[in-house]
């Protein structure tokens, strides 16, 4: 698997971890390329269906990252993503997706070399498992032509 | 159908050095959708700006995607933009082409895949963006300042004067913090009490300030222009009207040994005080801890002695609701002990002192008058020692960096030492000198080629004590690292300046992002270094690093212009960026079912219950409905909600999807 390269999704909440990217960004920490970040409100937002989705699409792993407990811009939002992540980490568990593939990380907008280790981790922990292949072998279909808008 | 303009930018070559900005720009105009694209070097510069609105207007765009810098730098840049060539501003997203890719990826075309990426998931998210409008709110034109140190106070009177209203709260009996404590300051060796008290008596008879001394903020609600703060005014044990300070009750006090803070524990007060002679307001508080009547129930002197019986012992703290608009922090900083350091006594040896506890000898309103005695037997030294970065840059204690005031605070240290010791010796142990700043650089060599002191260039390995002295070893890197053994009377160690304890329980109260060292952290390191990351909150003084008193200063009126600023509004505009509960045709009205999982969900509390009522009046449906002026925007409530029946504009489903599909079937 050295040649594989992992396609990696972050969803990452607006005011920790996505800020904590941008200071890697501005502290100019290389990373690998591997992650595609999406931006939500707050980890609050992140409807874990759309985790599943991204299985389905092809993802080979996934990185959910949000404010430290206590420190949720919104009071509470990352307390309520943290409780729903264990449910549907066994979940996950249960339905036969490899928990390793899904990153649950507090990341805060003062930790940008922390971003760049979790994304370098679990980068090098997907490659280790090689590609997700689960959802294309049950349902075969040309994923290309999905149409969307 | 969607016309949608990309705009990719080179940022000079912060982008283009590492991504084919080209090669983006031509793979997104060959997108579904995508009727105009173009890349150029600097889109935010006027020309730049001025390429999108000519697209907007010329094309008819629909939507915009500019591939550039995060959006946390200039999505307000390009949406202003959008709006002034007719684009509804909220159709216009970013690609963080830079922070989150040119910077942190090696050139190659790996580089240029995600940049193409990051184009197309926001041109598939932008598809689906609706136009909204801001949300107007109004503002509550007064100002909670928290802190009643230099910054706190000059925040406090520069709001006031501009015709404010400022609540100030502090949380020990008097204003003045760190700076009332000071003996002169650098570098004009001005003396620090005689600056300050004028600004502190203002602050009390200033008309628009409010002033809470002995008290907390308890907690926090709203939004910028619409807080609600609940401050703990904690029990003075007086009442404050019928007190006239005469001061009766403090030397009454039979509890006299106890250690003042205010002398940094080289003086003792007694349990009903004023924590020294200038304090404002100068009325004294009971200390509840040390108090003998609170412990054993008996003594009630100060009661007694009282001539206008104003000792309230049964007085309970109060708990004061307030709206407001805006908050300065500046809660300032502490400096570490000296049982902070194993290698110089664990702050067991009585002589060797912290810099704040120089600054109390050194001061004509301290527990020595203003003459430099050593604590132990309160002989005057003849050899004193002072050692710069005592815990600063050292990572091994944790505060890798520079606490910046030391520098310049030793030098003024071991100058007052030699005006008043003539014939003293001192010494410097300095790891560099870091004079930046006005006359500072003047002022240090001023100590080293006029007064004598000795710097010397290293730091210090160990301190004990041997026959009463205290044995200082350190090396002179200057001379090859030979060791260097000094036999000092007396050792100042320039301790660390570091956040405030409770700094993080505070940052959390006000939803304010912090470093890891616990200082407030501000939105951008230079373009908004008073903002915080929430609208509305700002920071002044040493709170958010350490500072000094002209920067503090600095810091409080340019935090206080910010408020101002904000108070010259009637009215807010906020992002519509909330939550909405889907409305139907009849029968059906919405897809909600009423299960009201969101109402418990909502952190504050936006959401409440609506009936659908019939042409009778009857109740046929009771569905979910968001306030659209409590809603914040976090959108917990959509991924609690089991029909998907609310949505957050902006991050909607469709969005979110489509973002998340446009990516990975392509990646």
């Amino acid at each position: 698997m050295a040649d594989f390269e992992p396609k990696i999704v972050a969803f990452v909440c607006n005011w920790c971890t996505y800020a904590g990217a941008d200071l890697t960004g501005t502290s100019r920490i290389k990373y690998a390329s591997n992650v595609r970040i999406v931006r939500f409100p707050c980890t609050g937002r992140i409807d874990y269906m759309l985790l599943m989705k991204s299985f389905d699409e092809g993802a080979d792993g996934i990185i959910v990252s949000g404010c430290h407990p206590n420190d949720c811009h919104y009071t509470s939002g990352n307390f309520h993503a943290r409780r729903r992540w264990i449910m549907v980490r066994s979940l996950c568990d249960f339905i036969g997706i490899d928990i390793r593939r899904i990153k649950f990380s507090w990341v805060s907008a003062a930790e940008g070399a922390k971003w760049a280790d979790i994304v370098n981790t679990t980068v090098s922990e997907i490659r280790e498992l090689g590609p997700y292949n689960d959802y294309k072998k049950v349902a075969k279909r040309p994923l290309k032509e999905v149409s969307h808008g | 159908m969607s016309k949608i303009g990309v705009f990719v930018c080179h940022c000079g070559e912060n982008i283009s050095a590492t991504v084919d900005c080209v090669k983006v720009a031509e793979t997104a105009g060959r997108y579904e959708g995508v009727t105009f694209s173009v890349d150029y070097k600097y889109m935010c510069s006027d020309p730049g700006q001025s390429i999108i609105k000519n697209a907007i207007i010329e094309k008819g765009l629909t939507g915009v995607v500019v591939a550039s810098c995060s959006p946390r730098m200039h999505e307000p840049t390009f949406r202003k933009a959008c709006a002034e060539a007719g684009l509804n501003p909220y159709m216009c997203e970013m690609a963080n082409l830079r922070e989150h890719c040119s910077w942190v990826h090696e050139k190659g075309e790996a580089t240029t895949e995600k940049a193409i990426d990051l184009v197309r998931i926001l041109v598939e998210k932008v598809k689906y963006n609706q136009s909204l409008n801001a949300i107007k709110v109004p503002v509550t034109k007064t100002a909670l300042v928290i802190g009643g140190g230099i910054a706190g106070i000059q925040a406090s009177l520069d709001i006031a004067n501009a015709g404010h209203k400022v609540i100030l709260i502090e949380k020990d009996p008097s204003i003045g913090g760190h700076m009332s404590q000071l003996s002169e300051t650098f570098p004009t060796l001005d003396c620090s009490q005689c600056i300050l008290t004028p600004r502190m008596v203002e602050v009390a008879q200033h008309p628009n300030i409010t002033l809470y001394t002995y008290a907390e903020l308890e907690s926090l609600e709203g939004f910028i222009g619409n807080f609600k703060a609940k401050i703990r005014r904690k029990s003075k044990s007086l009442d404050e009207k019928i007190c006239t300070g005469c001061g009766l009750c403090t030397t009454k006090c039979p509890n006299k040994k106890i250690p003042s803070e205010f002398n940094e524990g080289l003086g003792t007060r007694t349990a009903i005080y004023v924590p020294f002679p200038q304090a404002v307001p100068n009325k004294p508080v009971i200390d509840r801890i040390h108090c003998t009547y609170y412990i054993k129930g008996k003594c009630r002197i100060c009661e007694k002695v009282c001539p206008t019986q104003a000792i309230r012992f049964d007085q309970e703290d109060q708990i004061v609701e307030t709206e407001i608009g805006a908050i300065v922090i500046a809660t300032g900083f502490a400096v570490k002990q000296t049982d902070f350091f194993p290698e110089y006594g664990y702050g067991k040896y009585p002589d060797i002192i912290t810099g704040l506890q120089f600054e109390r000898l050194a001061s004509a309103s301290g527990p020595t008058l203003g003459e430099i005695r050593r604590p132990s037997d309160g002989k005057i030294p003849e050899k004193i020692v002072f050692l710069a970065c005592a815990g600063s840059r050292d990572e091994a204690k944790g505060i890798p960096y520079c606490s910046k005031i030391c520098c310049m605070y030793i030098a003024k240290h071991a100058m007052l030492y030699q005006h008043k010791v003539h014939g003293g010796k001192s010494y410097v142990f300095y790891m560099d000198i870091r004079a930046g700043g006005k006359m500072y650089e003047e002022f240090v060599r001023r100590a080293i080629e006029d007064d004598g002191v000795n710097y010397i260039r290293g730091r210090v390995s160990r301190i004990y004590e041997k026959n009463g002295k205290l044995i200082v070893k350190g090396a002179d890197t200057l001379l090859g690292g030979i060791p260097v053994e000094i036999e000092a009377d007396m050792v100042v160690l320039a301790t660390a300046g570091v956040a405030n304890e409770g700094a993080e329980e505070l940052a959390q109260k006000l939803h304010v992002s912090y470093d890891s060292y616990h200082f407030f952290a501000e939105a951008h390191p230079k373009l908004k270094p008073v903002e915080t990351n929430t609208a509305g909150i700002f920071l002044a003084g040493a709170c958010q690093a350490p500072r000094d008193i002209p920067e503090s200063v600095s810091m409080a009126s340019g935090a206080a212009v910010k408020v101002a600023g904000l108070f010259s509004q009637d009215e807010l505009t906020r992002e519509p960026l909330i939550a909405v509960v889907n409305r139907q045709a009849a029968p059906v009205y919405s897809s909600c079912v009423g299960c009201f999982l969101c109402v418990s969900a909502c952190p504050y509390q936006a959401i409440e219950k609506e009936e659908i009522k019939n042409r009778n009046g009857e109740v046929i449906k009771s569905i979910a409905k968001v306030n659209p002026g409590l809603c914040q925007g976090c959108g917990t409530c959509v991924a609690f909600c089991r029909t998907k029946s609310i949505d957050i504009q902006g991050y909607t489903h469709e969005q979110m999807y489509s973002e998340v599909m446009a990516l990975l079937n392509e990646y």
